[in-house]
């Protein structure tokens, strides 16, 4: 068998090793971020004097360093999630009313403010929230709190402002722009003729939606909701502005409490010894695994999705 | 349905009122996704303009007294210019670079297969992440300090998952015929590419490393671990903490006086109008081509 | 500069799958072949092997022996990109640069296969587009982008690049199924006159152009559903058309398939 043999312009050998060498620097770089963090994270790990896994409390530059990550993901997780229940509703609203309401013309112009929102960066928001939110909610929060407070989500004391759901509400706007603008995607690739078959059956346009852009358009959803979730664990400077830095486990999402892994080591850094930092590197290693398992999830689902419609094309 | 022969009947009450109250929710969604952009946007504006003067533009935060007014962010200013300007020189040549080999080259090699699973990798890294590993390698085991330097590394880190994505859609846009009649012309490959597929791909390439270098100029965590901060100016990005414009906003918030509040503000308004300037920019060059399309 | 081409048993696969098989045939110079078949025989698919852009789709490739008068041409030591210098190529669908001006597309043969003076491309630049008929029509805005042209006119852009690198042997893969009657006929004339540089070789489904423009005629069918696409016969074309030697090239012709 014959290979195509370019191999006499001299130049292609060059070009062509450039090119494959620049893609092996990004496997090479990728090698190199797993390498150095376990390799700094292993001492840590070892000086630590209690369980990494379980342990609640992060005193890793005490004389005998104790520090764990279960207060830290518990606060990353749940406060994602809420993120995530908050954002995603409006995020589908927005993205339907793009793509199946707006007046064409606007349609456009919506897009752009719903790209302007994702350009807006993540320590503005911190800002916002400090400044703005966190007095804003205190009403809100203490007549939650004070006719609801039965319900163990708004229990404890919630006059601070400082909360998990504070932290959340930043996530969710934070993360409401890139849930929306791949959800319209999506809506927007819905087959046309299955929409007007409806429509021609008679349906309204809630029904239309509701037959053949919604089924469609799922897998899609479910997966921008994955990126979204993936991106709000990430999220770094803004929590670390809100979150009271606190390390319980707790479901009081109004109560003066809150923490994540980003926020953690954003706070933490300025006075980490070098176990310190180790133990913060240990904990962004845990990090980087969470968001893995949520990304790949979510690409794994696209990927389904495209196979599906390519079937179907 | 009932059978109703030739006859218009109205759509039943109960299916209008959904398909009204579904239209309210819609809208209401869409309200409620603007409300805290406008309120961001209003505020960042009122509150960051009563600073917004030459003083702020031109002086650092040197020999500035805790509860001071005055003092400025060009120290930030220029530090977020060297520190997104290095990483851009990074990670665009590596980024346009795989993206021709994915495209052009790979075709259905494992080798291309696996770049393009840790290309997708990359871009789920949280960016304190980035910021982390740059610390760990580039500060504690080679030792070699916080830098503005330090910094682009962290920051180009989070750029080439964008720049090669970005770039590769834009490539594969660019229609095999070109490449078949380059080829046919007896033009050698790698030319075909760097003088026909490259040029016809460019437009979009540009817009798509422009959004990439707006990203990452807000970046906050991977600059906190690794260009470090300070209050004066230092324009070596190689030698030495320096200061960047999200860091700065984030220094400043954390101080407990109102001057320090103004300084942040203002350091907001600032870095949003470099994004977004950088964002039209983008949107521009875009919008310039697109209609060259079609003609 | 015309020269010859001898193909000896000749097939051509797609990875696994054969498109062609045993393909022996004679191309004469200075004049004109056409190639006619049903859809999917392996017509398009055999013009790509005689300037070897076969092998730019992956996994395809070639077994047999092509000679240009002398030289093989999937010989160890041959360069494709210099073959395919040698033997130029029009496509069914117009294909301008779309980021470079009219003289820029017909010199970028020439350009991007090595330096050459302004001078010097300035003036193939004008004998081509004059030899491709096209002269006339866009001397006054050779700066101007080639996708701005009619598609007639771009394909006529696209005869003048390939022309311009001065090739041997010129491929054409329905070079007017894209176009108008009008466009059409100017393409053929252009034909016509080519024939006295180059060797011709061009694939058509419209039996009138073949008739009109060609010397010669090969007739390529497939054996069936699935299997690799042959070489039925060949002959000059006045004898095709009025007395072919088999029964299929008669039916086809004479549209009882295909
Ligand atoms: N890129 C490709 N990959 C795989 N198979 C191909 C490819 N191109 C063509 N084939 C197959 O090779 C066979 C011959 O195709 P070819 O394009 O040469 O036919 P053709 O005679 O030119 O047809 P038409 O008259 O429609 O242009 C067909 O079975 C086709 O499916
Ligand atoms: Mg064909």
């Amino acid at each position: 068998m014959r290979r195509p043999a370019f191999r006499r312009s001299r130049g292609e050998g060059p070009f062509r090793f450039a090119t494959t060498g620049a893609g092996v620097v990004v496997l090479a770089i990728m090698a190199a971020i797993a390498v150095f963090l376990i390799v700094k994270a292993i001492p840590a790990l070892q000086a630590n004097t209690s369980s990494f896994l379980a342990e609640k409390i992060w005193t890793p530059n005490a004389t005998e360093p104790k520090f764990g990550i279960a207060a830290l993901a518990f606060g990353t997780v749940i406060s994602s999630l809420l993120a995530l229940i908050m954002a995603l509703p409006v995020a589908i609203g927005v993205a339907l009313f793009i793509s199946h309401y707006a007046p064409r013309r606007l349609a456009g112009a919506l897009g752009y403010v719903i790209d302007l929102l994702a350009a807006v960066p993540s320590v503005v928001y911190g800002l916002w929230g400090v400044i703005f939110l966190i007095p804003f909610v205190q009403g809100p929060y203490t007549f939650l709190n004070d006719y609801f407070g039965w319900i163990p989500l708004f229990a404890g004391d919630a006059v601070y402002g400082k909360s998990i759901m504070t932290g959340s509400i930043v996530l969710a706007i934070m993360i409401l722009p890139i849930i929306a603008a791949i959800s319209r995607e999506v809506f927007l690739q819905a087959p046309r003729a299955l929409e007007e078959a409806s429509l021609a059956l008679g349906a309204t346009r809630w029904e239309m939606i509701r037959m053949s852009v919604l089924p469609f358009g799922r897998p899609g959803v479910i997966s921008a909701a994955m990126l979204g979730l993936g991106r709000a664990m990430g999220e770094t400077i803004a929590v670390a502005l809100i979150f009271p830095a606190t390390f319980d486990i707790t479901f009081k999402v109004l109560s003066n409490n809150g923490n994540s892994i980003a926020a953690n080591i954003a706070n933490g850094f300025g006075e980490a010894t070098p176990i310190g930092q180790g133990a913060l590197i240990a904990s962004g290693l845990v990090l980087f695994v969470i968001t893995l398992v949520v990304n790949t999830a979510a690409r794994l689902i696209i990927a389904r999705r495209k196979e599906y419609s390519r079937a179907a094309a | 349905m009932t059978m109703s022969p030739a006859v218009i009947t109205r759509v039943s009450f109960s299916r209008r009122l959904k398909d009204r109250v579904v239209l309210g929710l819609v809208w209401l969604a869409f309200a409620v996704a603007v409300v805290p952009l406008i309120s961001v946007l209003w505020l960042v504006i009122k509150n960051g303009i009563a600073r917004f003067d030459l003083e702020f533009l031109t002086h650092s935060m040197r020999n500035i007294g805790a509860r001071d007014a005055g003092g400025g962010a060009y120290h930030a200013i220029l530090g977020t210019l060297e520190q997104v300007g290095l990483a851009a020189l990074i990670s665009v040549p590596v980024g346009l670079l795989t993206a021709i080999y994915l495209v052009e080259y790979g075709q259905n090699r494992q080798l291309a297969r696996s770049i393009s699973f840790f290309v997708d990798v990359m871009t789920g890294i949280p960016s304190v992440v980035a910021g982390l590993f740059v610390l760990a390698f580039w500060v504690l085991v080679l030792g070699l300090g916080y830098s503005g330097f330090a910094g682009a590394l962290a920051l180009s880190i989070l750029m080439m998952p964008t720049v090669v994505r970005s770039a590769e859609e834009m490539l594969r846009l660019v229609p095999n015929d070109l490449r078949e009649a380059s080829y046919a012309l007896g033009v050698p490959k790698w030319k075909t590419i760097t003088k026909i597929v490259f040029p016809t791909a460019f437009t979009g390439i540009i817009t798509g490393v422009m959004l990439a270098i707006a990203r990452v100029a807000g970046e906050t965590a991977p600059l906190l671990l690794t260009v470090f901060s300070t209050d004066s100016i230092n324009e070596d990005p190689f030698n030495g903490p320096q200061m960047g414009l999200p860091l700065y906003v984030f220094d400043q918030a954390q101080r407990p006086n109102v001057t320090a509040v103004d300084r942040a503000w203002t350091g907001a308004l600032t870095l949003i109008l470099i994004v977004m300037l950088l964002n039209l920019v983008a949107r521009l060059i875009a919008w310039w081509r697109s209609p060259a399309k079609g003609r | 500069m015309a020269k010859q081409i001898e193909v000896s048993d000749l097939d051509a696969y797609y990875g696994s799958h054969k498109a062609i098989e045993g393909i022996t045939m004679t191309i004469e110079p200075r004049s004109v072949t056409a190639f006619i078949g049903p859809s999917g025989c392996g017509k398009s698919t055999f013009l790509r092997t005689l300037n070897r852009m076969h092998e730019v789709i992956p996994g395809a490739h070639v077994d047999g022996k092509i000679l240009l008068e002398d030289q093989d041409l999937y010989g160890p030591d041959i360069d494709p990109v210099s073959v395919r210098r040698t033997v130029g190529m029009v496509f069914q669908r117009p294909n301008p640069f779309p980021t470079m001006s009219i003289f820029d597309n017909v010199a970028a043969g020439l350009r991007l296969n090595g330096r050459i003076s302004k001078s010097e491309a300035e003036g193939i630049v004008e004998t081509s587009l004059k030899d491709a008929n096209l002269w006339n029509e866009v001397k006054d805005r050779l700066n101007k982008p080639g996708a701005g042209l009619s598609g007639g006119q771009q394909q006529r852009l696209c005869i003048a690049r390939a022309i311009a690198v001065s090739p041997a042997v010129l491929l054409m893969d329905e070079p007017c199924s894209a176009l108008d009657p009008i466009s059409t006929l100017a393409i053929e004339d252009l034909i016509a006159k080519l024939k006295n540089d180059y060797t011709i070789v061009i694939v058509t489904h419209n039996m009138q152009q073949a008739a009109r423009v060609s010397d010669r005629t090969a007739f390529f069918n497939l054996a069936g559903q699935g299997q690799p696409g042959k070489l039925v016969e060949m002959d000059e074309t006045s004898k095709i058309f009025t007395n072919p030697t088999q029964k299929a090239t008669e039916d086809y012709i004479t549209g009882r398939f295909g």
